[in-house]
């Protein structure tokens, strides 16, 4: 029978490859009987929000313009060569012309694998996002505290 | 008691044993999942994890060049 395995990763980055990195290990992790948290910080929340494109999310205006700046899961860059965002589209069609699943299709994994998710309670703050500008299932809002609880007895990554 | 067929000999990690624990996990108790897989990584990790997670494997066989088929039973 399986020991009680654990990875944790903050995903911080936010940029379209580290994030493929992010899902490759956690759907990877999750289907060899691992428990898996992500917990989204900083850049690492435009992977989870819910308008995937660039929204005005937040109450002031300097929220709402850098969260257009931000952008959402559609505008992830690459950390090299993002050449204005042509280059993550273009990564696409090549893992999709290799038989490589997408990061659309990673995450949808790690929801089916019941990955846990969760968000930073501070950046969350900064940038002026509630909860229910996240997608739904991003279980619960934390602090540094209680995400270190959760991790506790596991591999902890940060990308 | 039935029987699923999986084919995950065009797939690369991590969807190969991320497929094969989805439909593992759709099972029931006595339910088999006949997968097809290629040697290397996926033959030695989707019994191996199978086993660790309470599943028994009733078979591993060639199937053909690198393919191999195994029968995981819930």
């Amino acid at each position: 029978m399986s020991i009680n395995k654990k990875l944790s990763i903050i995903s911080f980055s936010g940029n379209f490859d580290k994030t493929i990195a992010v899902f490759t290990l956690a759907t990877g992790a999750a289907a060899v009987g691992y428990e898996v948290n992500l917990f989204f910080t900083f850049w690492g929340l435009n992977t989870i929000k819910l308008k995937k494109g660039r929204s005005a999310l937040g109450k002031g205006i300097l929220d709402r313009v850098f969260n257009v700046l931000m952008g959402g899961f559609k505008n992830l860059p690459l950390s090299r060569l993002n050449f204005l965002g042509i280059s993550p589209r273009l990564m696409t069609h090549m893992m999709r012309k290799n038989n490589v699943a997408t990061l659309p299709e990673l995450v949808e994994a790690a929801k089916t694998l019941n990955v846990n998710f969760y968000a930073c309670e501070m950046a969350m703050h900064i940038l002026g996002l509630k909860k229910e500008d996240l997608i739904p299932e991003v279980k619960e809002v934390l602090g540094v505290a209680k995400f270190l609880e959760k991790a506790e007895g596991g591999e902890v990554l940060f990308i | 008691m039935s029987v699923k067929k999986l084919d995950i000999t065009k797939e690369h990690c991590p969807m190969t044993c991320v497929k094969a624990k989805i439909e593992l996990d759709k099972l029931k108790p006595g339910d088999r999942l006949e997968v097809l897989l290629t040697e290397g990584e996926p033959l030695e990790m989707v019994p191996k994890t199978a086993i660790d997670q309470g599943y028994r494997v009733i078979e591993t066989s060639p199937a053909g060049g690198k393919n191999h088929k195994v029968i995981i039973e819930k």
